[in-house]
């Protein structure tokens, strides 16, 4: 295999593994904030105790975070140096502003957090939960900016030289897809913890552990449960109204279709045969024209307007897409109905319901990965969106037998680390939060 | 063409204390990690180390993230040359901090593995010590460069024996780092049993110091006629005796202010022989990439002035403010 493919594993590979844990630590912690700032106001117990459970956990997601987060900062330069040449100047700006204004908050305040309880005021402690949540969310901030940056570039110039440099900071910062691919992964990262903390609440109710504290938790986690995927759903409607827009041969991708249309289809799902340009499925008439605009006639851009040499791979682009979109719409009716049977209050006695919960943990997970390769791979064969081909961004001293030996070393290393983390996560489950 | 020098200067001088904030803070973090097996008799002894760093080594290994990403910012192509080229040695440095990062949260919760995450901790903190040292004894003594600034060298040239001094040299500061901050942590019979590791590391130290300076000046004999390198070797001088006399006095507070000025010493000499290269083309220094030729463009650099000159004394105010909360003797409990 050339290089370059191998080089785009291991990137894929690195990134998507790096990108199971902020995804938890974001929401995990809101939770924390939350259940903290009831202990501060009710002082119960129980709030305490579900922070300090909590705690325990993201201690846990967030060094292994940050340990696979290191590889990332370390990979532009290590395997994309070409990518690195030519857009430090506006690429490099924004990781390094992540670090001083957000990265630092949040993992300095995270070891209050986790050592900290009986060292501070619950004032200060409350503090240092807030400013966790803010560090974080500020850190994906800057790094979607970046990521959006190279699916919709904006305020930069290109010299002669082929050299990219930035023109205008703030047109690069917000440019038109960061804002919305913000909240759309933040609220993807708010449903993996709702979900999480809705599994582990369930199990402990179901198993009568931890009695109050367990009935608080699952409570919490049902009302995020039903809240947040709703609302997805509406942030990953503007997303596909605004990848429409700004790149319209990847939302063609994404919904499989080849020829502009007037009152396009919505496809739920289905099969793309590449070679004959044609897609087969369930489908929904008109139904992507009225979502584009609530108009039945509008025209969705097919992929024929486009040349063929910058196609993404079209059918790997339409089935993730689709696993998420499915992924979406289960967690929209298993949160409701969780909501339904908190309301009849009989959420603590559905056995059945809340069985099924801890097997719905890895669920979201798999929504944003796929969600994440879609958006990813769809930009293809594009690094920076019609500005630099992926081709010419790989570093051209490392070798393909380099890559190899990395690429082998991480999974072995990563897998270790998975392995660990499932084990110790279930064990700091099974201890549970204090009686 | 002054502006832009202007502000190229001020990032070269930002980034090397970048990276000398990553040295003192994570330097002794990766110390203790180091001497744990050494120093730590009982499990006790061992989880009051960890939880001496525990709280705060999180926010010191951003230091290297901010390095790092200023790096790529004011001088991509640095940042590409030097990850790309050195990419077998950059991925052991990765791997050792992965492990370095995961095998303090493992041990904690995986008590029937305890050793083993201890070792992986020890090997972790002396890897990615040792591979910062001779990536830095790389680019200041200098690499082969092509004329498009990409490196041509091999895993060989990597392991001269000028960067692989350096790495020793590193390991010696980190140590004497993580010594001097674990007597400041620890009471009792562990505290005199750092105190005894700290004595032996300090003459070292004195040994290896003397050969980097020597080295140095042979090295870049430029470095006789600059005043700084005088105030380095003072510096450096002065804080191995004062922790000698420290040491002597028991007056714990002093020494890991000693060290990281002895440290320091060490870091001034390095700067002012490196100036105004970021990588040191060898053989062929008008192939060296410098602050000059290799940095991002005027408005980058200013854009990026303004983020770190307001951000970064926020961060070391509430850095301070955290360190202040958890002062004082590690306990063995935290939770």
């Amino acid at each position: 295999m050339d290089a370059l493919i191998l080089a785009r594993l291991q990137f894929a590979f690195t990134v998507g593994f790096h990108f199971l844990f902020p995804a938890m630590t974001l929401g995990t912690s809101l939770v924390i904030l939350f259940s903290e700032t009831m202990y501060l106001v009710k002082k119960e117990e129980a709030y305490r105790k579900i922070t300090d459970f909590l705690a325990r956990i993201l201690g846990l997601i967030f060094v292994v975070g940050t340990a696979t987060g290191i590889t990332m900062e370390f990979s532009f330069g290590m395997n994309w140096s070409g990518y690195s040449r030519v857009v430090g100047d506006i690429f490099g700006p924004l990781l390094a502003a992540e670090a001083v204004i957000a990265f630092f908050l949040e993992s300095v305040f995270i070891g209050v957090l986790i050592f900290g309880r009986n060292k501070v005021s619950p004032k200060v402690y409350w503090l240092s939960a807030l400013l966790v949540f803010t560090g974080g969310h500020l850190s994906a901030f800057w790094i979607l900016a970046a990521n959006s940056w190279m699916q919709t570039p904006a305020g930069y110039e290109i010299f002669a030289t082929g050299k990219i440099v930035l023109s205008n900071f703030s047109q690069a910062l917000l440019n038109s897809s960061t804002v919305i691919r913000f909240f759309h992964t933040v609220m993807a990262s708010w449903m993996t913890c709702a979900i999480m903390i809705a599994g582990i609440a369930g199990y402990y109710v179901r198993k009568r552990l931890h009695g109050e504290t367990a009935k608080m938790m699952l409570k919490i986690g049902i009302i995020l449960f039903a809240v947040t995927p709703l609302i997805q759903l509406s942030l990953g409607h503007l997303h596909a109204i605004q990848v429409i827009e700004t790149q319209p041969e990847k939302a063609a991708v994404m919904e499989g279709l080849f020829e502009t249309t007037k009152g396009a289809p919505l496809y739920l799902a289905g099969y793309v045969d590449e070679q004959n340009e044609k897609t087969y499925g369930i489908y929904i008439p008109r139904m992507l024209s009225i979502l584009y605009n609530f108009n039945l006639n509008s025209e969705i851009k097919g992929l024929r307007e486009f040349p063929k040499d910058n196609w993404p791979p079209v059918n790997l682009v339409f089935q993730v897409y689709h696993v998420m979109v499915g992924v979406g719409m289960l967690a929209i009716f298993m949160g409701l109905l969780g909501l339904f049977l908190l309301v009849k209050n009989k959420l603590f006695e559905a056995k059945k319901y809340l069985f099924i919960l801890p097997y719905l943990i890895p669920l979201p997970h798999i929504a944003h990965e796929t969600g994440w390769i879609s958006a990813e791979v769809g930009r293809q064969p594009w690094i920076i969106y019609k500005l630099m081909k992926t081709a010419d961004a790989a570093s051209v001293v490392v070798s393909a037998n380099q890559l190899v030996f990395s690429l082998i070393m991480f999974f072995l290393i990563y897998s270790l680390l998975f392995v660990m983390f499932v084990y110790l996560f279930v064990k700091i489950v099974k201890n549970g939060p204090e009686e | 063409m002054e502006n832009i020098q202007n502000f190229q200067l001020l990032w070269f001088f930002l980034i090397a204390f970048l990276f000398l904030g990553y040295a003192l803070l994570d330097g002794f973090d990766l110390g203790v990690g180091m001497l744990l097996p050494f120093v730590g008799k009982s499990k006790k002894e061992k989880d009051i180390l960890i939880n001496s760093i525990g709280p705060v080594w999180d926010g010191n290994e951003v230091w290297l993230v901010t390095g790092a990403g200023a790096l790529f910012a004011a001088f991509p192509h640095a940042y590409a040359t030097a990850l790309s080229g050195f990419y077998p040695a950059m991925l052991l440095v990765l791997f050792a901090l992965i492990f370095r990062a995961v095998s303090m949260e493992f041990r904690a919760n995986d008590e029937k593995r305890a050793w083993l995450w201890e070792k992986v901790l020890l090997a972790g903190s002396g890897l990615a010590t040792l591979l910062f040292g001779v990536a830095l004894g790389n680019v200041i003594y200098g690499v082969p460069l092509n004329y498009k600034m990409e490196f041509a060298g091999s895993v060989l040239t990597l392991m001269r024996p000028v960067p692989l001094l350096f790495g020793i040299v590193a390991l010696a500061a980190v140590l004497m780092q993580g010594a001097s901050y674990a007597v400041l942590k620890t009471e009792d019979d562990l505290q005199l049993r750092c105190r005894e590791a700290l004595y032996i590391i300090l003459w070292v130290n004195v040994a290896t110091a003397a050969v980097y300076f020597v080295v140095m000046a042979l090295i870049f004999p430029a470095l006789l006629s600059n005043a700084l390198f005088y105030v380095a070797v003072l510096l450096s001088m002065l804080g191995l005796a004062e922790i000698l006399f420290s040491l002597r006095n028991e007056n714990d507070k002093a020494l890991f202010w000693k060290s990281s000025l002895f440290f320091w010493g060490l870091w001034i000499a390095a700067t002012a022989a490196h100036f105004p290269n970021i990588i040191k083309g060898i053989d062929a220094p008008h192939l060296s990439i410098t602050i000059y030729n290799g940095s991002t463009t005027l408005y980058t650099l200013q854009v990026m002035s303004i983020i770190a000159l307001i951000g970064m004394p926020i961060v070391i105010a509430y850095t301070i403010f955290v360190y202040r909360i958890f002062k004082g003797k590690a306990q063995a409990r935290h939770y």
